[in-house]
């Protein structure tokens, strides 16, 4: 029989055990930024004509949540396998680098979705739920948690120590997202700013996933689908290729 | 196919030191093997090397008849090893840390086994206990069973009693050469030469990442007979040839 059930299995038991801190806190943040922008911007921000403000912000804020956690799930859990030299227990044992990309991966999605899925639920007190496609919803975030958790591998395994990978964090992950049209529709924006979030994978991401809640979006959720598929695919090939060579791993 | 592990021309540089420098080496199934020598020798690289994780420069290494690199999966199968550096995974306690452990090896339902080495590394009352709050020795005890989860085949300890009080040590040496009687191979490094000297049938001396001197215990212990009455005498005499005699 094969390792990577038990290596999924510790991977989520390792979130799990620190819920408050890597499920609850998360959930606590997104709360705090709908109330403070809905608050602050509703009477400022134009969208969609028929969508106001805050159903505009829920699924961006939603989906900030699950990219930012499912990026924290694999590639906290490997700076610190790396940094207290636990990660030879994965590395002794016979667990293919695609069984130990795959565990990662999937338990980074599901610490996403979870906190995703606490952000909607918890948004649910101050405005109503709308759901125009829900399969939408399913497939980007599905797609954008094993996006990030991939780029978190990436992120870890570059990292020789925990300031780098808030570097990687805050200079990579941070903008993308905020830059993505989490809290304003890229219309709004310049010609020139316009283009460049056209350049920026996070973009469709959030635009597919916000399809699923309000059945509009800047671009079409199949343009977004394929963007991000490809970006997702091109991502997982460079992982494993990385894994395979050993990567930071194997010396 | 005989042997347990097959070491062939294995070199390793980490810049510019020259880790290994050329290692051949074969122990048979079923041998209590050691690997001796100074700080720096290279003991762990070599280890490391058989583990799968690091790769060497050039040379070939197999354990039970397995390519460590293209046949890396059979490999691991058959090795357990205890790492020398005192690593341990904050989040677990140790039963959960070994139920891991063994799951890794595709083992989910090993309660039993894990049991026996829990009891036999005194580690019982501390089954529930989280890994962070066990002493360095304890801490040691349960890599020494992480090492054992899959009943491999070949065990190799990196100085498995440093820092493990007297008792104890005994009590894993009892353990170990059972596991030895039973057919297990070890390969066991340590600088208490005394008990490489009690348990080892054979011993390779290792230095600046060679092979210096590579013999049966009594051998090496007759050798030098004349001065020697001790493994360790015969250690310091066999580092001061290489010493004197080292190509560089
Ligand atoms: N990751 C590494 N990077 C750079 N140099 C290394 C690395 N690992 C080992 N070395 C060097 O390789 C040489 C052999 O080290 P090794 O750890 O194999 O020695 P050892 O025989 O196990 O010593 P000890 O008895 O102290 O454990 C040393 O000079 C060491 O500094
Ligand atoms: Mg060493």
């Amino acid at each position: 029989m094969s390792g990577f059930p038990t290596l999924l299995q510790r991977e989520v038991m390792r979130f799990w055990k620190v819920a408050f801190q890597t499920l609850a806190a998360p959930v606590l943040t997104a709360v705090l930024y709908l109330l403070i922008f809905s608050h602050v911007l509703a009477d400022h921000v134009r969208v969609y004509d028929s969508v106001p403000y805050v159903a505009f912000l829920v699924p961006g804020l939603v989906m900030m949540s699950l990219l930012q956690n499912a990026f924290a799930n694999s590639s906290s859990s490997l700076i610190q396998a790396k940094v207290t030299g636990s990660v030879v227990f994965m590395l002794l044992p016979p667990i293919s680098y695609v069984e130990f990309w795959a565990a990662f991966v999937l338990a980074a999605t599901l610490r996403g979705l979870m906190v995703g899925m606490g952000v909607f639920l918890a948004t649910l007190a101050f405005t109503g739920a709308a759901v125009a496609a829900p399969l939408w919803i399913l497939v980007f975030g599905l797609l954008a948690g094993a996006l990030l958790g991939t780029l978190g591998i990436i992120g870890g395994l570059w990292a020789d120590k925990f300031d780098q990978l808030a570097g990687f964090q805050n200079f990579i992950i941070m903008p993308l997202t905020f830059l993505s049209g989490v809290f304003y529709s890229i219309h709004s924006l310049p010609p020139f700013w316009r283009e460049v979030s056209h350049w920026n994978p996070f973009f469709y991401m959030i635009d597919g996933f916000r399809h699923g809640f309000l059945g509009v979006s800047d671009i079409s959720p199949w343009f977004s689908l394929a963007v991000v598929g490809l970006c997702f695919a091109l991502l997982a090939a460079l992982t494993l290729e990385l894994l395979r060579r050993g990567y930071k791993l194997r010396m | 196919m005989s042997s347990a592990i097959r070491v062939a021309g294995v070199t390793k540089r980490f810049g510019a030191t020259q880790a290994l420098a050329g290692i051949d080496l074969d122990v048979a199934k079923g041998e209590f093997f050691g690997l001796l020598g100074p700080n720096g020798a290279g003991k762990t690289t070599l280890i490391s090397t058989l583990a799968g994780l690091a790769r060497p420069d050039s040379g070939k290494l197999e354990v039970m008849g397995h390519d460590v690199q293209t046949d890396a999966m059979a490999a691991r199968r058959n090795l357990g090893m205890v790492p020398q550096e005192l690593v341990f995974d904050p989040f677990f306690s140790v039963r959960e840390t070994l139920r891991i452990q063994s799951g890794y090896y595709g083992l989910r339902r090993n309660d039993a086994w894990i049991d026996e080495l829990l009891a036999n590394l005194d580690l019982a009352e501390k089954a529930d206990a989280n890994m962070r709050s066990l002493s360095g020795g304890m801490k040691r005890r349960v890599l020494v069973a992480q090492a054992l989860v899959h009943k491999p085949p070949v065990i190799v300890l990196d100085e498995p009693t440093a820092g493990v009080d007297v008792e104890l040590r005994q009590a894993l040496w009892r353990f170990i050469r059972r596991l030895n009687t039973e057919g297990h191979t070890i390969v066991l490094t340590t600088h208490y030469l005394e008990e490489a000297e009690a348990l080892c049938g054979r011993i390779a001396m290792m230095k600046a990442g060679r092979i210096v001197a590579l013999d049966t215990t009594a051998n090496l212990l007759q050798l030098f007979s004349s001065e020697a009455t001790s493994l360790e005498a015969a250690f310091v005499r066999v580092m001061r040839q290489a010493e004197a005699g080292a190509p560089k």
